[in-house]
């Protein structure tokens, strides 16, 4: 039998993790409790952390957002600031589970999952999030590309927790857009999927761009090469078909029972080529 | 370990194992088997229940969660011997075919309508996308869905 603990505080939180270093932390349990029922692990304790109130909430200030790791994906749906401040992580969220999935699912596990089909990664990649972990001895910042080392891998040390993650405010006239290929609508894992941030100048050629690719690699996938070829042009079609290529390229898909790599590879380019219609018209 | 709860509107003290799954806990130790378990993985949505009255999976959610939550199964909808207006509406609109997926499709259609009481067709088919049925097509439950809401709002005009 598991057992299981419920801390409703901080301090409660870092005694039992002191009297129990080898608990293994839930939040939603939309991944854990899967996992656990395949067999692919047996903690002897568990630790939940859904009424710690501190993990929770939306604030935000002048730089931009503080999202606590324990908001379920719906909470950030429904939060004004989210939508406002950050569509491309509302539009990935929209596509993530199913609604009792996003009413369960935290973002923090989300993260601390660190799968490359991760829908709230590349939003969060091409933000230049930060997370904030926090333990009894106190607090440390990391860049989330930092935070995930590779698929289920990430710096959490024992005795840690995520807290939350910071999101810079895009500037003004920002395009962002997230898109997810999968099999269907609803509960279905992301195949290929793409956020994008992109800046113009007043005649509408490129300042910046942030591009990061789910599930084509281990990890989300950034290609600077597709960014740097983007700045100073205007979002055309025939520029975006030329990035599509070194995308295309950049890529390191795997065959698996949903797709295979060529298909994976071949949709990256071609989720840039929608730029081509959204990035006209930016969403705020 | 101890749990307090209020299950289907009744204040209960059960010793349960911290770590069965309600979905478990429901079933076979309380004989609710309108909790019905699919997957088992979160992925049809059957398995639902009502936590506080919003819909949770039972399947993934441990007793220990339970602790201080008002729960409500398919079981305890009827009021006062009358099914709820999401219930007679499936009945009405022929939304029930083997009717396995029925009591999650209905906790999942009475929290939606709790919270968005004029919801449109998309906005049900969305809300309703975590609960799978093999058999009527969805289009009597969004159908059932629709007017349960119509009626919801015209009761309360009453
Ligand atoms: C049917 C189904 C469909 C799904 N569809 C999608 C999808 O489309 N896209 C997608 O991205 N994901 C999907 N998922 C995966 C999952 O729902 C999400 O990753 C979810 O965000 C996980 O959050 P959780 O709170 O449930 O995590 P949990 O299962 O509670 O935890 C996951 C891991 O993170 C750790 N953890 C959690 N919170 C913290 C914290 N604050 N600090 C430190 N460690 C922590 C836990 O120790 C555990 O190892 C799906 C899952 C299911 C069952
Ligand atoms: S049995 Fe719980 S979602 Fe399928
Ligand atoms: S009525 Fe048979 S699964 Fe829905």
């Amino acid at each position: 039998m598991t057992q299981v603990l419920i801390p409703t505080s901080l301090p409660e939180l870092w005694s039992a993790l002191r009297e129990q270093p080898s608990a293994h932390l839930y939040a939603g349990g939309t991944d854990l409790l899967v996992k656990r029922r395949a067999g692919l692990l047996d903690p002897a304790i568990l630790i939940h952390l859904g009424r710690i109130d501190a993990l929770r909430g939306v604030t935000a200030d002048d730089d931009g957002l503080r999202l606590g790791a324990g908001c379920t994906h719906r909470e950030l749906l429904e939060d004004a600031q989210v939508r406002a401040v950050l569509p491309v992580l509302t539009q990935a969220l929209q596509t993530l589970g199913s609604p009792p999935i996003r009413a369960m699912g935290t973002l923090g596990g989300n993260l601390c999952t660190a799968s490359p089909a991760g829908d709230t990664l590349p939003p969060l990649y091409v933000l230049d999030a930060e997370v904030e972990l926090w333990s009894a001895g106190g607090e440390r910042r990391l860049l989330l590309r930092d935070f995930i080392l590779g698929p289920g891998r990430t710096a959490l040390q024992s005795g840690e927790i995520l807290a939350a993650v910071r999101v810079r405010r895009a500037p003004h006239g920002s395009v962002q857009h997230f898109e997810k290929v999968g099999l269907r609508n609803a509960l279905a894992c992301s195949l290929v999927s793409l956020a994008a941030l992109v800046q113009t100048n007043p005649a509408g050629r490129v300042k910046h761009a942030a591009f990061a690719w789910g599930s084509v690699g281990p990890t989300v996938i950034r290609v600077p090469e597709v960014e740097r070829h983007l700045i100073g042009q205007p979002l055309s079609l025939s520029v975006l078909s030329e990035a599509a290529v070194l995308a295309r390229r950049a890529v390191a898909p795997i065959d698996d029972l949903r797709a295979d790599a060529d298909y994976r590879r071949q949709v990256a380019g071609n989720l840039l080529l929608r730029l081509a219609e959204t990035g006209s018209a930016p969403e705020r | 370990m101890k749990i307090h709860l209020i299950l289907n509107g009744t204040p209960r003290e059960m010793k349960v194992a911290p770590d069965r799954r309600v979905v478990d806990l429901l079933r076979e130790d309380l004989g609710l088997t309108g909790v019905k378990e699919g997957c088992g993985s979160g992925e049809c949505g059957t398995c639902t229940i009502l936590v506080d009255g919003e819909a949770r999976l039972s399947c993934l959610l441990l007793a220990a969660q339970l602790d201080g939550c008002r729960l409500t199964t398919i079981e305890g909808l009827a009021q006062d011997g009358r099914l709820h207006p999401v219930q007679q509406a499936f009945i009405d609109q022929g939304a029930v075919q083997c009717g396995y997926c029925t009591p999650g499709m209905i906790l999942a259609a009475v929290d939606l309508l709790n919270r968005q009481p004029h919801p449109t067709r998309e906005a049900i088919r969305v809300a309703l996308s975590g609960n799978l049925c093999r058999c009527t097509g969805y289009q009597m439950i969004v159908d059932a869905v629709e007017t349960a809401a119509r009626r919801m709002r015209e009761g309360e005009d009453a």
